[in-house]
């Protein structure tokens, strides 16, 4: 019996990429199915795709199939490289992202000491992807798109930013699988049932990283660098067939890998209570805990992208810098006391 | 190569991925598209009418002063998340001079605020 131990580098970092491939492409079409085109469906009262597969859920394999089939078109004026490489730079964000992800104890993409530090750094570069579409399209509602979206994205990164302080004060340490031990092994005031998963002890964390994950995604109702009956399709506007598809994916595959994130930080990872958490089970059923994790943030992110109308572009401001940041700072210094005193 | 560099490299890998990726689907699409430019579809979309003037020109975009307070706060994270660490060893002391810290930078952001550039203008 081998070892994780015994393989080479290339031979793990070939079963990470194939992992990751995984954890990007099944999560986001899984994300795709249930909540795009079921949860959405029921919620206005009709069935969603019933034709393709049982249920319709092979719906998403013949879009892909019909995207791959249509025309690609670079308009006339478009900045042709810009315009072309905007897609890598969206989805490679997402992938950079994946890799702090813990599925495990052993089951890890890095296990850096820097963990959520490097998330938050790495989560920030589909911004530029996304400038780079608006500029690169030349069309007028792809560049308000893209400055609108730049304008949301650093506004939103900030309190994203300093609601996880709160849970690295309380963990210790940055590194995500160090995270996760935290909350198993942790305990709320000397009880540790279950042990202490940080949505209980940093909700206030929980709701702004929440809403502030709402507003990275540009999910309803912070959806104004694509708000369609303004802009079109925003920064979209120009992209076809296949290139379109790639934002799209990177738009559910991002809010998959970030419900993870959100995961690892306040719900405890791939941990359930009850088990030991070095046991080598959590190898096998983390995966799936963490899937179902998953699931339910995100969930809760298409429930309010679906029940919520469109902000203003100055009401987003002011949620963001006089309401977010300042209730993020007082949680810092909270948290701080109450982990001196105790 | 130690572990540390070892695992930089697994997220460069990771990122090269992201892009194979990409490259394979637009790939795979070269072989099955059709391709028919005419002048009028690669004509900008300008809701249907004829396009007006270049899109490339000056614009106002509104959040000049939102990037430079972005820009304030955001190394200030540098600082904040080292001490979040090690709060442990640092005790009341570090308690102490963080809470000085972070008073001061929300000083600033009221002052922003009082002086009204938290307007959208």
């Amino acid at each position: 019996m081998m070892t994780l131990g015994e393989l080479a580098y290339w031979e793990l970092t070939s079963l990470r990429v194939a992992g990751g491939l995984a954890a990007v492409l099944l999560v986001a079409g899984t994300l795709v199915y249930i909540h795009l085109f079921k949860l959405v469906s029921f919620m206005q009262s009709r069935l969603g795709p019933m034709e393709a597969g049982p249920y319709g859920s092979l719906q998403l394999l013949a879009e892909v199939g019909k995207f791959l089939q249509k025309e690609d078109i670079f308009p006339r004026k478009a900045d042709r490289f810009v315009f072309a490489a905007a897609p890598f730079v969206v989805l490679m964000s997402t992938f950079l992202l994946v890799v702090v992800v813990p599925g495990g104890p052993d089951a890890w993409f890095v296990d850096n000491d820097l963990g959520i530090y490097l998330a938050m750094a790495v989560s920030s570069v589909s911004v530029i992807g996304v400038l780079m579409a608006g500029w690169g399209s030349a069309n007028k509602y792809s560049l308000m798109g893209g400055l609108r979206a730049t304008g949301q994205l650093i506004a939103y990164e900030l309190p994203l930013m300093l609601a996880v302080v709160g849970v690295v004060i309380e963990a210790g340490t940055m590194n995500m699988q160090g995270i996760v031990l935290a909350q198993a092994n942790g305990s709320i005031f000397g009880w540790s049932g279950l042990g202490n998963p940080f949505l209980l002890t940093q909700f206030v964390g929980f709701f702004v990283f929440m809403i502030a994950m709402q507003a990275e995604l540009t999910q309803s109702p912070f959806d104004m660098p694509i708000a369609e009956s303004e802009l079109v399709t925003g920064y979209m506007t120009e992209y076809s067939g296949m290139r379109f598809l790639m934002f799209f994916i990177g738009e559910f595959a991002t809010a998959g890998v970030f419900s993870a994130v959100a995961a690892v930080l306040f719900l405890g990872g791939w941990y359930v209570p009850g088990l030991d958490a070095t046991s080598n089970v959590f190898n096998v059923i983390g995966p799936l805990v963490m899937l179902g994790k998953v699931v339910f943030l995100s969930f809760l992110v298409f429930w309010f992208r679906f029940t919520f109308p469109r902000f203003r572009e100055d009401q987003l401001q002011r949620l963001a810098w006089k309401f977010l940041i300042p209730i993020a700072l007082v949680n810092i210094v909270a948290t701080g006391i109450l982990k001196v005193a105790f | 190569m130690s572990e540390f560099l070892r695992s930089y490299l697994t997220v460069a890998i990771f990122g090269l991925v992201g892009l194979a990726l990409v490259g394979a689907f637009l790939g795979l699409g070269r072989i099955l598209r059709p391709d028919h430019p005419t002048p009028q579809k690669l004509e900008s979309y300008e809701s249907g009418v004829d396009p007006t003037g270049d899109t490339w020109s000056q614009a106002n975009i509104r959040y000049y002063i939102f990037a430079l307070l972005f820009v304030i706060f955001d190394v200030e994270a540098v600082f904040i998340f080292p001490w979040a660490i090690r709060l442990d060893a640092y005790g009341a002391f570090g308690l102490i001079e963080m809470g000085i810290f972070i008073f001061i930078l929300l000083l600033g952001l009221i002052y922003a605020w009082r002086k009204g550039v938290l307007r959208w203008a």
